[in-house]
């Protein structure tokens, strides 16, 4: 599945990687509601991952309400998940993000410059003085 | 994932002449997950594979596979039908064909799976007609591994299975472990030096240093205790230490400071903030990280 592509050593846990790629692909309308998901033991194989991992990742997307675990038949996008109002709206952002982007490469800004003044962005470092939810990890883990 | 330990030692010793190589290791692996066991070489990870197999005995403690004591000769025989072993020398017998090979070890395991046999002899691109002898390293670790995998094991020990394999083969070994724990529900245990293999397969690790164990868990539970702060100053980094529980390497350079702590959490943030830098920078670590700060590096 092309849609699912987690890096091992970035530090961040696959299978928060791999929850927040799928809750990605439906934001983009790459899965839709009632869409199913890969097997767990085919998508161990392709992506090369411990099962136990995609397991957990998929317990925790259906935990969030984002996918329906049925029985024997596998994993589905949960039926009301995204409305088509959220997929445009994050759609739309994308145009905005892409603009900025191209914007700040034009003044010569690179591209791992790009990403960190973004992550110190969301994790509110470069307003506060200090971040108000540390990035990554501390950010995404549940207590 | 069931608790069920498939590997359990409580207090471990072992001795070889005037060498402790275990000093009262507590190791755990439960059932169903695939367990990275790391050390630098020296550190014990052969010693306690070899008392696992009963291939040689503690001097003190317990280990037990699948419940049963392993020093125990009927037990050991019993471990010995459920566990499957590749070594890293992936001893094969040389002056054989690889069908030769095969249809002979088959020969000792009633439960042989003759689906796997058909897959791997082909996933692997091992023709039966060929010698043993002109094999690669690479390819007798693939038919080392075919080996252990067709013999229907619940517990596949392997020591360093991807030593000095080409990133495509060693792909194609983790592949193999991984179906192997999906298809079967088995068990894995794994010793390697490769550390970003541990973190793309292994759900659990086990980390030995000097024969004790020193870091084992969840590898996300693991992973999540550990975080490395950047802290960045106007002027000169003052010295800070820091006073929460565990254990906190604080590195100094001019303007920054670098902090990798093993308790991540409020306390430490909190008391970050109180020296007042311009910014603060968190981020995740990896299993190298926690590795080098977890053994002993000096000589």
């Amino acid at each position: 599945m092309v849609l699912l592509k987690p890096n091992p050593s970035s530090g961040v846990p696959i299978y928060l990687q791999l929850m927040e790629q799928v809750k990605h692909a439906i934001e983009t309308g790459a899965l839709r509601a009632g869409e199913q998901l890969p097997g767990i033991r085919p998508l161990a194989e392709e992506l090369v991952v411990n099962p136990n991992t995609i397991a957990k990742a998929y317990r925790e997307l259906e935990h969030d309400g984002i996918i329906e675990l049925r029985q024997g038949a596998g994993a589905f996008v949960a039926d009301r998940v995204v409305t088509k109002k959220d997929a445009d709206r994050v759609r739309a952002s994308q145009a905005a993000v892409a603009a900025a982007v191209d914007g700040l490469r034009n003044r010569g800004v690179t591209d791992d410059e790009i990403r960190r003044l973004f992550e110190a962005e969301l994790s509110g470092v470069s307003r506060s003085g200090g971040p108000a939810s540390a990035r990554a990890t501390e950010g995404k883990r549940r207590e | 994932m069931s608790d069920n330990a498939v590997i359990q030692t409580i207090d471990l010793w072992k001795r070889y002449d005037e060498v402790e190589a275990l000093r009262g290791l507590n190791l755990r692996v439960p059932a169903g997950s695939i367990c990275g066991f790391l050390g630098r070489n020296g550190a014990g990870k052969t010693t306690t594979i070899k008392v696992l197999l009963g291939m040689s005995h503690a001097s003190k403690g317990t280990a037990l596979v699948f419940g049963l004591s392993c020093a125990e000769p009927r037990a050991g025989v019993d471990v010995r039908r459920r566990v499957a072993f590749v070594s890293d020398e992936k001893d094969l017998y040389d002056y054989m064909t690889i069908g030769e090979m095969v249809a002979f070890t088959r020969s000792f395991y009633p439960r042989w799976r003759d689906d796997l046999e058909q897959r791997y002899l082909r996933a692997f691109d091992l023709r039966p007609e060929r010698a043993i002898k002109g094999l690669s390293r690479g390819m007798r670790t693939k038919a080392a591994l075919l080996l252990a995998l067709c013999r229907g094991a619940e517990l596949l020990i392997l020591d360093e299975p991807t030593a000095a394999l080409d990133p495509a083969m060693a792909e194609d070994v983790l592949q193999a472990l991984v179906s192997y724990v999906a298809d079967e529900n088995s068990t894995v245990f794994f010793s390697s030096h490769q550390l970003t293999e541990v973190e793309q397969i292994a759900d659990h690790i086990a980390i030995v240093d000097r024969g004790q164990l020193v870091v084992d868990g969840a590898l996300d539970d693991v992973r999540a205790k550990y975080q490395r702060i950047q802290l960045v100053f106007e002027n000169d980094a003052p010295d800070i230490r820091v006073h929460a529980p565990g254990s906190h390497r604080v590195r100094k350079q001019g303007r920054v400071i670098t902090i990798l702590t093993a308790s991540a959490g409020a306390a430490v943030m909190d008391e970050v903030r109180g020296y007042r830098p311009s910014s603060i920078d968190v981020s995740p670590v990896s299993l190298k990280d926690i590795f080098l700060e977890s053994v002993h590096t000096e000589d």
